[in-house]
C-alpha cells in the first residue's frame, strides 16, 4: 500500500470518453501492421482499463460486442474475440476492488497475467478449430500491453483530472 | 467470488452467471461457424458496422503514400518512365506474340472443335489490410459482393495467383492467401503436364506439393501454373516453382517445396478473375442401384464447385 502517493478526487466519467476511446482502439487494432503477432491488443488493453475504473458500466456485455466487432473486421471464427474479451471483463471486473492499491508497476504485473492467460486461451480456441501454432511470439503482444497500462491509465483519465471550473487564480 | 456485494443494491445477476452467459453464447457462436457456417448472415450485418472503422483505419497509410507520391523527384520520375518504356517494348513484343500465337491457338480449337476458353472480367482490387489473425493468412480488399465480387474467384498480381476469395461482404471480401494452411490450388508441371495439388504451408510462407509419390517426374526449378480442371481457377496462370524435393526411400510420397510466383505477401493492387465458365456437369454414373450413392455424388459435385 503506498500512502505517500496524491489521491485525486475524479471527476465522473462521461460515456462520451469511454466511447470514444473504444473507438480508437479499434481503430489502432484495424491498422495495417507488419507483424500481428507483435502488436498488443488495443481494445483488450482499452476494456480491461474501463472494466476496472468503471464495472458498472462497462461489463460482459461491452466486451461481448466488442469480440463480435474484432471477429468480423479480422475475418475470424465468429465468437472468439467475443469469448476471450468476456473473460477479460470478468477478471478484470473481480480485479477491480484492489488492483487500483497498487504502485503502477505492479498494476502493470497483474494486467500482463490477465492478457496473457486470456491470450493462451485464445490460443487454445483457434488451434482446437484447426488453427496453426503461430510461434511463441504470441506472447509478446499481452506483455506489451501490460507495459502501455501505466501511459494508457494516465491518457484515459486525464478528461476526469481536470478542474470543474478553469479558474486561474485558484490558489491551488 | 466473496467479494459479491450484499443483495440489497439491485445490480443484476451475478458476474460469474454473467460471464456463463456470454462465453456459452460465444462457444454457441463458433461451433456454429466453424461446424455448420451458419453465422453468416450475423457476420455481413456486424461487418456493415466495421466498415468505417476499417476505412478509416486504412486513411493514414493512404494519405502518407499521397503525400510521398507528391513529393517525388522528378528525376526519379524520369528515371522510372525510361525504365517503364523500356519494358514496354519488351511486353510489346511478346503480347504481339501472344496475339499471334492465341490466334493462331483459336483457329487450332476450332478445327478440333474444343470450346473456346471464355475470356475473364477482372476487377481490380486494393489491399486494406490482412487480418489481424497469426494463425490464418488473409487479406480484406476494397471490393464486395455490390462490385461483383463472389466468393470462389481467383486472385492474382501481375506475376501470379495469390489466393482466393472465400468470403464477401457487401463492401469489403476476404482473400484466403495461397499460403494459408487450408488452402489448396490445382496445379499442373509445366514441363511435363504432370497434375498435382498445392497446400498452403502456412507461416512458412512456401507452398507444399502433397500425395506426389516418391519417384514422381518432378525437379527443382519445375514452374507450376494452374490446371483449370477444377473450373475455379483459369489454366495456365503461374503459382511456384519447385526449390526442394526430398524423396526419402522410406515414406510413400515425396517432400516437395514450392516457392509462389506471385508476390503472395507483398502487392497491394491485385486483380479478382470471375470466372465464367461452365463445366459441364459430371455425367450420370454406369450402375445407378443404391441411393447412397447418388447422394455421394452430389455433395462430390457440390464440393468441386465450391472450388475448394
Amino acid at each position: 500500500m503506498v500512502f505517500e502517493r496524491p489521491q485525486y478526487i475524479l471527476l465522473p466519467v462521461r460515456v462520451s470518453t469511454i466511447v470514444i476511446s473504444f473507438a480508437i482502439a479499434l481503430l489502432l487494432n484495424f491498422l495495417p501492421w507488419k507483424d500481428l503477432t507483435l502488436v498488443p491488443d488495443f481494445v483488450a488493453l482499452t476494456l480491461t482499463f474501463w472494466c476496472v475504473r468503471q464495472p458498472r458500466l462497462v461489463g460482459l456485455g461491452v466486451a461481448w460486442t466488442l469480440g463480435l466487432l474484432m471477429d468480423t473486421g479480422n475475418g475470424v471464427l465468429l465468437g472468439e474475440h467475443a469469448l476471450t474479451y468476456s473473460l477479460i471483463a470478468f477478471f478484470a471486473i473481480t480485479l477491480s476492488r484492489r488492483i487500483l492499491w497498487f504502485p503502477w508497476l505492479q498494476q502493470a504485473m497483474h494486467i500482463a497475467a490477465l492478457l496473457l492467460s486470456v491470450q493462451l486461451v485464445g490460443v487454445g480456441v483457434r488451434m482446437a478449430a484447426g488453427g496453426a501454432f503461430p510461434g511463441w511470439t504470441v506472447l509478446v503482444g499481452p506483455l506489451l500491453a501490460a507495459l502501455l497500462w501505466p501511459v494508457l491509465s494516465f491518457v484515459l483519465l486525464a478528461p476526469q483530472r481536470r478542474p470543474v471550473e478553469v479558474d486561474d487564480t485558484r490558489p491551488i | 467470488m466473496e467479494h459479491t456485494p450484499p443483495p440489497f443494491f439491485k445490480r443484476g445477476p451475478a458476474p460469474l452467471v454473467r460471464l456463463a452467459f456470454f462465453a456459452s453464447l460465444s462457444v454457441a457462436l463458433l461451433v456454429a461457424d466453424a461446424r455448420f457456417k451458419y453465422a453468416e448472415s450475423i457476420r455481413s450485418v456486424i461487418g456493415i458496422a466495421a466498415y468505417p472503422l476499417q476505412q478509416i483505419a486504412t486513411a493514414p497509410g493512404q494519405l502518407f503514400e499521397r503525400v510521398i507520391g507528391f513529393f517525388a523527384s522528378q528525376s526519379s520520375l524520369q528515371k522510372e518512365n525510361a525504365e517503364l518504356r523500356a519494358k514496354l517494348v519488351v511486353t510489346a513484343q511478346n503480347a504481339q506474340r501472344y496475339e499471334a500465337t492465341s490466334a493462331e491457338l483459336a483457329q487450332l480449337r476450332r478445327l478440333i472443335g474444343a470450346l473456346e476458353r471464355l475470356e475473364h472480367k477482372a476487377t481490380p482490387v486494393e489491399v486494406l489490410y490482412s487480418g489481424r489473425d497469426p494463425y490464418t493468412r488473409k487479406l480484406m480488399v476494397d471490393k464486395g459482393s455490390s462490385q461483383g465480387v463472389r466468393a470462389g474467384q481467383a486472385v492474382i498480381d501481375d506475376s501470379g495467383v495469390v489466393g482466393q476469395v472465400t468470403r464477401t461482404h457487401p463492401m469489403v471480401s476476404e482473400v484466403t492467401l495461397l499460403t494459408d494452411k487450408d488452402q489448396a490450388i490445382p496445379v499442373q508441371v509445366v514441363r511435363n503436364g504432370l497434375r498435382a495439388v498445392a497446400f498452403g504451408g502456412g507461416a512458412s510462407g512456401a507452398l507444399e506439393l502433397r500425395f506426389l509419390a516418391a519417384n514422381a517426374e518432378i525437379q527443382n526449378g519445375d514452374r507450376l501454373v494452374t490446371s483449370g480442371i477444377d473450373g475455379t481457377y483459369p489454366p495456365g496462370l503461374p503459382v511456384a516453382s519447385v526449390v526442394r524435393v526430398e524423396r526419402d526411400a522410406s515414406a510413400a510420397f515425396a517432400r516437395i517445396v514450392c516457392q509462389p510466383a506471385a508476390g503472395v505477401e507483398r502487392n497491394r493492387y491485385l486483380l479478382v478473375l470471375s470466372s465464367n465458365a461452365r463445366l459441364p456437369d459430371y455425367p450420370d454414373e454406369a450402375v445407378p442401384q443404391i441411393e447412397r450413392k447418388g447422394k455421394v455424388r452430389v455433395k462430390r459435385r457440390k464440393e468441386a464447385a465450391d472450388g475448394r
